[in-house]
């Protein structure tokens, strides 16, 4: 080792040492950081796919290639391709009304918003069989009319439109918040017309956090299990979304499909948050690289 | 085009923020409304707009009434104090938006808005800058797109809001000075809002001083400052020093005014009537030995070279009232006074308010 | 309650936004909860007083509430941590393993379940090792305990993370210059501002172990009396068609989450203006 490193590491260390901790504190921190995250989040997600794959990948394969699990993949994406617009859509106009003016009963809205993720999934699931279950309010009406809203899709969508609710608006509101009106007012005075204001402007604004809380909300709409499990009845090819069909699986001690669809959900999880990852970055650095000539010329007038 | 607003009156709940206000604009002027922050020169500005409504009172924008118009009926310019830039746009983008929102049938074709952003590039000299994110300019520069931006559309009025109220002293200044010669060179009525006296002094025909949602007067640079109507336009244009004192039969009027102090007041209004005089820091005169019986004799506290000029304090025998003198260096030299000496002043120019009695 | 508009804008769409939310906030969330009240308001006091102080229901709470408090304070000592390391430090796979903390809010709870159930039961990657020491994670009230730490995980370090950030470095620099050594300054300067931020994100994995379902019954056991969390106590009457048993577990459920959400609200609050009046 040479004198210069010796010097500059020790330079380094004499200046580090008024805010932050000794070299042996340090190591201990991230051993204790990364001991807990081996036990409650590595393993188990290496656990996913190593059950998954313990059959082989011909088992793998052969857990999706039947008539039920087909079944239940068709309804998740059935169920999220309506779920998830109507959520986008609510999110967006509600982030809009909430973010960029001021009205009374503003709190109480929000409130309403986040109510879903105070609630239990068996109790969202719940107020809904007391909705539509047969002594439920609206119950006898619907079995005159024979129509089927609990234990069939309807009842599954609602379901998971309760429990999701609230993940696109909550992405919008503080990023819309922080945007500020000035850019809306602007086009506006520039001749713009609503609607070109909000494609031309705000919707380019928000399309990163907008495109997060859409992914998020398709997660969680596929993944929701304790409310949907309350009000689809379990029937078979019919009303069985993929971790319900996850449960009876493993049930049925046929742990190798159960995780091979299983890892499925939790590919769709790892992608969300890489989605999540990639979001960050871009709000921390909106533009490409700052150019060294803006930086110079500050604005004098040539 | 021409302004007018007659008696307009707003409120934020209980408060008022303008209160009957009046003002007429001549088609071409670029106007200056100046006051300190909560005076209401915002939100006039934005009343002008379209982006608020007055609680009463009317406008008329070349003598055609807009009050209840929308802001996209009155073809004003709007330069939003933090630009208000469309970050997510290139400049030449942001600058021809305006356009490409028009309807089909009015929108220039696309050739002509690539030739007409040039143009307005040019105007702001920023050409080279046509392809570069907001993000990437300076606040001068920014600023100077929100103009080109704000110009596209043609206004015939033309509205800023703080216009360089972000940028660093150096920048503001260039800035200004650039603003006016683009004003002689556009020719379109413009009325900017600023707290900041010397600016609104250098760039405006005319200048509204405003306080506390009132307009306090409106005039000339050269008039409000000469001549200001009230005690608080006085104190707003400029550093000054204020002499309280109570009215007596003045002497020798045409020869020297004298300079007030607790028994020998001065002036203008009826005898025994509370008055108020200010004088500017450049307008009071030092001797070293008395010239004129009027003059006041204090004593040298501190002095302070900076740049080209030079502040002394000075404290007067009897009430030890601080007064503070601006001079040239040469006159400094010229003098060549030291802490603690004793010198005799007089005022070139005062001016002289009655304070009404509560 | 009315919405009234405080000052007049000249932003579009206010009216189309704010009726379009209403209107979907009314028909998804306020008329399933309100009828949740309106059902129970139905039931008689005696009945009502009945159903939720049996000593199974009361033996769920038991195990809920305690599994939960417990699996939320594990998560606000190593959520600090975890926040702190990723905050002040410097190491291979930093940004993956932040990106990775969410994990368990992205998951689904069946999918974090079966995977839980199957590493900590006894022929389990862990569940073998504890084994032998006589430790039995799956299929008892400890395997409850884990699953509610796994779900709680991400609450803490996220709530910690933003405050540990935006900590002013001159503060500490300010300590060192003033003789503090480094446990002075973590314990005088940095704990304490860190505080509501920490009680904030136990409270919001507390609130979240609550309420779980899926995620722990498959690792549960689910015994009543010994290992049966109260989501499991409504849903077993809920699949016996006793809707006003369902419906009273609901309700005390709901009360629990709405002062839960409360006392977060309240911790919020204060993290953010307990600066403003000094």
């Amino acid at each position: 080792m040479n004198a210069v490193t010796i010097i500059a590491d020790k330079d380094l260390q004499w200046k580090e040492s008024l805010t932050t901790e000794s070299v042996f504190v340090r190591r201990s921190l991230i051993a204790a950081a990364f001991l807990y995250l081996t036990l409650f989040l590595f393993i188990p997600l290496a656990a996913v796919f190593a059950e998954a794959l313990k059959g082989g990948i011909l088992a793998y394969v052969g857990s999706f290639l039947n008539e039920d699990a087909l079944a239940a993949i068709r309804l998740t994406l059935l169920v999220a391709s309506v779920v998830v617009p109507l959520n986008a859509l609510f999110g967006v106009a509600a982030a809009w009304v909430i973010a960029k003016f001021d009205f009374v009963g503003k709190q109480i809205l929000i409130t309403l918003i986040d109510m879903p993720l105070a609630v239990s999934p068996v109790i969202s699931g719940l107020i809904y069989v007391l909705l539509f279950g047969l002594q439920g309010w609206f119950g006898p009406w619907l079995a005159d009319h024979d129509i089927k809203i609990l234990f069939a899709l309807p009842g599954i969508v609602l379901a998971t439109i309760f429990v999701t609710v609230p993940f696109v608006v909550r992405e919008l509101i503080p990023l819309m918040q922080s945007q500020g009106r000035e850019e809306e007012e602007a086009a506006i005075t520039l001749g713009a017309s609503g609607w070109q204001m909000f494609t031309r402007v705000t919707l380019p604004n928000i399309k990163w956090s907008l495109l997060y809380g859409v992914i998020l909300c398709n997660a969680r709409a596929m993944g929701e299990f304790g409310a949907v499990s309350v009000v689809s009845g379990h029937i078979r090819g019919l009303t069985n979304t993929m971790p319900l069909h996850v449960e009876i699986l493993y049930n049925e001690y046929n742990a190798v499909s159960a995780f091979a669809v299983a890892s499925l959900l939790t590919l769709l999880a790892v992608v969300t948050l890489a989605v999540k990852a990639i979001v960050e970055r871009k709000a921390h650095f909106p533009t490409i690289v700052a150019d060294p000539i803006s930086n110079v010329q500050t604005g004098s007038i040539r | 085009m021409s302004i007018q607003v007659d008696h307009v009156t707003k409120r934020f709940g209980a408060f008022a923020v303008l209160n009957d206000v009046s003002l007429h604009v001549q088609d071409g002027e670029l106007v200056a409304l100046l006051g300190p922050s909560g005076c209401g020169k915002t939100t006039l500005l934005r009343i002008l707009a379209g982006l608020e409504r007055p609680d009463q009172g009317r406008i008329f924008l070349h003598g055609t009434e807009v009050t209840d118009r929308r802001i996209t009926e009155r073809r004003v310019g709007f330069v939003f104090q933090h630009y208000a830039l469309f970050r997510h746009m290139t400049v030449a983008e942001n600058v021809a938006f305006g356009l490409t929102v028009q309807p089909r049938v009015q929108r220039p074709s696309a050739a002509r808005i690539q030739e007409k952003v040039c143009e307005l590039l040019t105007l702001v000299q920023l050409q080279a800058m046509a392809g570069r994110y907001p993000s990437q300019l300076s606040g001068g520069q920014r600023q100077r797109v929100a103009l080109a931006r704000a110009l596209a559309v043609e206004p015939k009025l033309l509205l800023l809001d703080e216009p360089f109220g972000a940028l660093d002293a150096k920048v503001r200044k260039e800035l200004r000075r650039w603003l006016r010669r683009l004003h002689d060179e556009v020719h379109i009525t413009g009325i900017l809002v600023t707290h900041d006296q010397e600016e609104a002094l250098e760039v405006a025909d005319r200048v509204v001083v405003m306080h506390q949602g009132n307009v306090e007067q409106i005039g000339t640079p050269d008039e409000v400052y000469e001549r200001p109507a009230s005690p608080f336009v006085c104190q707003f244009l400029g550093d000054v020093n204020v002499f309280h004192g109570r009215a007596v039969q003045e002497r020798n009027v045409a020869d020297l005014p004298p300079l007030p102090d607790e028994k020998r007041v001065t002036t203008v209004g009826v005898v025994g009537e509370h008055e108020v005089t200010f004088v500017r820091p450049h307008d009071l005169e030092v001797h070293r030995s008395r010239t004129h019986p009027s003059q006041l004799e204090a004593t040298v506290r501190y002095v302070l070279t900076a740049g080209s000029r030079v502040w002394i304090e000075l404290s007067t025998q009897d009430s030890m009232q601080a007064i503070e003198v601006e001079l040239t260096k040469e006159r400094y030299r010229e003098l060549d006074l030291r802490e603690g000496e004793i010198v005799f002043v007089h005022p070139r120019h005062r001016q002289v308010f009655k304070i009404p009695q509560s | 309650m009315s919405f009234i508009l405080k000052q007049p804008s000249v932003l579009p769409g206010f009216a189309l936004t704010l009726g379009f939310t209403l209107f979907y906030l009314g028909v998804i969330v306020l008329i399933p909860l309100s009828g949740l009240f309106v059902k129970t308001s139905t039931l008689p006091w005696e009945q009502f007083w009945g159903i939720t102080t049996t000593p199974r229901a009361i033996a769920s709470y038991q195990l809920t509430f305690g599994a939960s408090f417990v699996g939320a304070i594990i998560n606000g000592l190593f959520g600090s941590i975890i926040a702190w390391v990723l905050v002040r430090y410097q190491f291979p796979g930093r940004s993956a393993i932040d990106a990775l903390v969410d994990l368990p809010f992205a998951l689904p709870t069946a999918v974090s379940g079966i995977t839980l159930a199957a590493i900590y039961s006894s022929n389990g990657w862990i569940g073998r090792f504890l084994e032998p020491l006589g430790i039995k994670v799956a299929f008892t009230p400890l395997g409850i305990l884990v699953a509610l730490t796994f779900i709680g995980l991400p609450f803490v370090v996220r709530t910690v993370q933003p405050v540990l950030q935006d900590l002013d470095k001159e503060v500490e620099e300010a300590a060192a210059t003033l003789g503090a050594n480094r446990w002075q300054t973590f314990r005088a300067v940095i704990v304490p501002e860190l505080w509501p931020a920490l009680l904030t994100g136990i409270a919001m994995a507390f609130a979240r172990s609550v309420g779980e379902y899926g995620s722990v019954i498959f690792i549960a056991g689910n015994m009543p009396l010994k290992s049966e969390i109260t989501p499991l106590l409504i849903m077993t009457k809920l699949e016996q068609y006793d809707y006003a048993g369902a419906t009273a577990l609901g309700v005390v459920m709901l009360v629990v989450s709405f002062v839960l959400a409360l006392a977060i609200n309240l911790l919020q609050w204060w993290s953010s203006t307990r600066h403003m009046n000094q």
